[in-house]
């Protein structure tokens, strides 16, 4: 028998003796040993939907687009990422200079997008746009450098996002519209630029607005990305940018 | 500064040679020498450790003022939930479905999971599941590899194998870095180095980075930062654990808050990832719950700072990413859990480390007392199972039944309960014949009245002779407490020659004379 057929006939095996039940405990101390309370849930249906059952419970999303959007604002300031409510792309362009310029940026990362590519007209610094097949190609001929080190040397990788979660103060990133796997994490800064249209309620949400988009083919990687990376390690005090970005901006749009 | 890549000098091996495969599952009173033996050792030096630990009051306040934060930032985060102990039953419903129907579950993941280009690996033991890896490893013909956290490594012993055949690997988690330099276990399984203290991290990177001494955590954190940079471009086989496996879609779900995942698992060309069995959950939607829960109840944070899913390889049109996935899903123990419907819940154990955080056992004796790859209460419930009952029973001892454990448990296992069943369980095993023969005298003085009379005044007066007399079963419980007073007469006595009100005795004293 291979490690497959020999594990699940273990659990099987294991199964086949019911135990307790969701809400229920094994008891107390009963002395005679185990205490099956009922049958074992149906196999092959999905009858038990914990997310329905928690909804009311978990943290509140907010309502209205305007409750989320505040909720969405107050929760990326508790996590010490900074927020930009702004009304045009140009107003969002300006921005993005007077960051760039600030930090003294002299090279970030990017990808093709409907708004990262507008707002990065007339930034004060190089460019490297990390989904397209000749610069990469290129960057390998001429630098014989990988793509990855062409990344790391960035100063701040600018994404578009699949969705901004009011609950968590959440962005969820994926590796099919939003630039790859390493462009939001590997660089010191991270820009994300979003639409209020974005902006969903609960993680739950996310997930159906990520069904929508996606259907069955979903990206080989889906990133929920709350705040700058920290760490608590040394003592359990808080430190910013422990492996991934440092900053983290949220530029809305609109 | 040497590579990083080349192993350590010196390879960093447990500190307690624990036994590194647990006895096949299903079998575990197993008799063999090997069990025997640790199981004396391990009792021993679990009291040695916990006596020199307890001892050290330095070390139980830092302790103490390292998981104080934790407390309040929490319960402040609880309180955001609209009702905390129903969201406790969902997320407890959410993982009861998955592990009472982990067969279909596994089935459907791996399924699943084949569909996104990966591939599927099963190992039923610990050495099983370091071949396949080091497999994989070789395979890659690997020169570099980086790993971020997993428990589930640390329980097959995975750097040792890896560097036995001379492979270097980084952690690259922040407090495992620090504890791979110190040749260390985790100290605890959420915050494997919170019994360090910064100064001796600042010697700790002087001696192996070279870096300049410093008492800031900001820029210790900084020096390790800069340090891993390299390592990830550099690495070509990542590994990573799993927290969660998704049946339904086929994906692996990541939980981490330094970022240290997601670059192990976008850069190196492999990606490699290790998980139980029972991490498995059957919806998309059940992470809707569990992610906040799990980061509520460990660290209290609303969620973590990093919640990846991955279903697979870089897909056709992504820009990046590994050229191959692995997962390899382990048993080791877990199947033997399953069977026992009693402790069945504790496989729906999600590592959260909340049960760590507020136990009285832990907080005095330390994570390494234990001796465990998961420390604390649950460690305490499952390492009796993973490892063999004989072996690991004195662990259900080492707790004070408070129930502060199942009171923190975002998935509600019965963890008390389950310490007092492994108690039984192991008395079941291994009667105590000494214990059992006290009993039976017990029983056989207490009821003839004149001998207990007898006993009892004989007791009162020698009562003072026990402390001297250092008894080889007294002396464990006298060395800490006093002894009572004995009083001058015995109960019986005084209940016969009682003051009692008025109405009391206008009743015939039916209780007289008995107990």
């Amino acid at each position: 028998m291979n490690a497959r057929d020999a594990i699940l006939a273990r659990v099987r095996e294991a199964l086949s003796v019911p135990g307790p039940g969701p809400h229920q405990r094994a008891g107390e101390l009963s002395g005679h040993g185990a205490t099956p309370h009922t049958a074992p849930p149906p196999r092959g249906s999905l009858p038990v939907l914990a997310l329905e059952a928690a909804r009311p419970w978990l943290p509140d999303g907010g309502a209205t687009p305007e409750e989320r959007l505040a909720l969405l604002a107050d929760n990326l300031g508790k996590l010490k990422a900074v927020f930009h409510h702004v009304p045009t792309i140009y107003a969002a362009q300006d921005l993005l200079f007077s960051i760039a310029r600030e930090r003294d940026w002299k090279r970030v990362a990017w990808h093709a997008h409907p708004l990262v590519e507008p707002i990065l007209a007339g930034i004060p610094c190089a460019t490297h746009k990390v989904d397209d097949a000749d610069a990469v190609a290129a960057d390998l001929a001429a630098e014989s450098t990988t793509p990855k080190d062409a990344l790391e040397a960035c100063d701040a990788g600018i994404t578009g996002c699949e969705a901004l979660v009011a609950q968590t103060g959440s962005i969820l990133v994926s590796s099919t519209t939003c630039g790859g796997r390493a462009l939001s994490v590997l660089p010191p800064v991270h820009v994300v630029v979003a639409t209020p249209e974005q902006i969903v309620a609960t993680l739950a949400d996310a997930f159906v607005a990520l069904r929508d988009r996606h259907e069955s083919a979903l990206p080989s990687m889906l990133s929920f990305i709350t705040g700058p990376s920290r760490t608590g390690d040394i003592e359990r005090i808080l430190v910013l940018g422990a492996h991934g970005p440092k900053e983290l901006f949220v530029i809305l749009v609109g | 500064m040497r590579s990083p890549f080349i192993p350590h000098a010196a390879p960093a091996m447990p500190p307690h040679p624990s036994p590194i495969a647990a006895p096949h599952p299903g079998s575990h009173a197993d008799p063999s020498g090997d069990a025997e033996r640790g199981s004396h050792g391990a009792k021993k030096r679990f009291l040695h450790d916990a006596r020199e630990y307890v001892r050290d009051t330095d070390h139980r306040a830092f302790l103490r003022r390292a998981l104080a934060g934790y407390y309040t930032t929490r319960d402040g985060q609880k309180a955001r939930y609209r009702d905390w102990e129903h969201a406790r039953d969902a997320a407890n419903l959410a993982k009861w479905n998955a592990v009472n129907r982990l067969d279909e579950m596994l089935v459907r993941f791996a399924d699943a999971f084949e569909v996104g280009g990966g591939k599927v690996h099963w190992a039923r033991d610990a050495a099983e599941a370091r071949e396949i890896i080091l497999g994989i490893v070789r395979a890659a013909g690997a020169k570099a590899i980086i790993k971020s956290k997993c428990m589930t490594t640390e329980e097959i012993h995975l750097n040792a194998a890896l560097e036995a055949e001379g492979y270097g690997v980084v952690e690259s988690d922040l407090g495992e870095f620090i504890q791979q330099l110190r040749g260390e276990p985790p100290f605890h399984f959420v915050f494997p180095c919170m019994h360090v203290r910064r100064g001796e991290i600042s010697k700790l990177f002087e001696e192996h980075l070279g870096s300049a001494p410093t008492e800031s955590p900001e820029e210790l954190t900084m020096i390790a930062r800069r340090y891993m940079r390299r390592l990830y471009v550099e690495a070509d086989v990542g590994i990573t654990g799993a927290n969660f496996l998704v049946a339904e879609t086929g994906q692996i779900s990541i939980t981490e808050n330094e970022g240290n995942a997601r670059l192990t698992a976008a850069l190196p060309r492999v990606h490699v990832a290790l998980a139980g069995i029972e991490k498995c959950v059957e919806r998309l939607d059940d992470l809707a719950v569990l992610l906040p829960m799990l980061a509520t109840a460990g660290t209290g944070q609303p969620i973590t700072c990093y919640n990846t899913l991955y279903g697979g390889p870089r897909a056709p049109g992504e820009c990046d990413g590994p050229q191959e996935m692995h997962i390899v899903l382990l048993d080791n123990g877990r199947a033997a859990i399953l069977a026992d419907p009693e402790q069945r819940d504790s496989l729906q154990c999600i590592r959260c480390g909340a049960c760590l955080n507020v136990c009285p056992i832990f907080k005095n004796v330390g994570g390494f007392t234990y001796g465990t790859t998961y420390q604390g209460p649950i460690g305490s419930v499952i390492t009796p199972h993973l490892r063999g009952l004989g072996d690991w029973n004195h662990l259900s001892q080492a707790s004070s039944l408070c129930g502060a454990c199942t009171d923190a448990c975002p998935v509600r296992i019965d963890i008390h309960h389950h310490l007092l069943h492994n108690r039984r369980n192991a008395v079941r095993a291994a009667p105590n014949r000494l214990e059992r023969m006290g009993h039976r005298m017990f029983a056989a003085v207490a009821a003839r009245p004149l001998l207990f009379a007898a006993g009892g005044a004989l007791f009162r007066r020698s009562l003072w002779l026990l402390k001297k007399l250092r008894l080889p079963l007294l002396r464990d419980w006298i060395a800490s407490r006093d002894l009572p007073q004995a009083p001058a007469r015995s109960f019986r006595d005084q209940w016969r020659h009682r003051a009692l009100p008025a109405v009391a005795r206008s009743r015939p004293a039916t209780a007289e004379g008995d107990r």
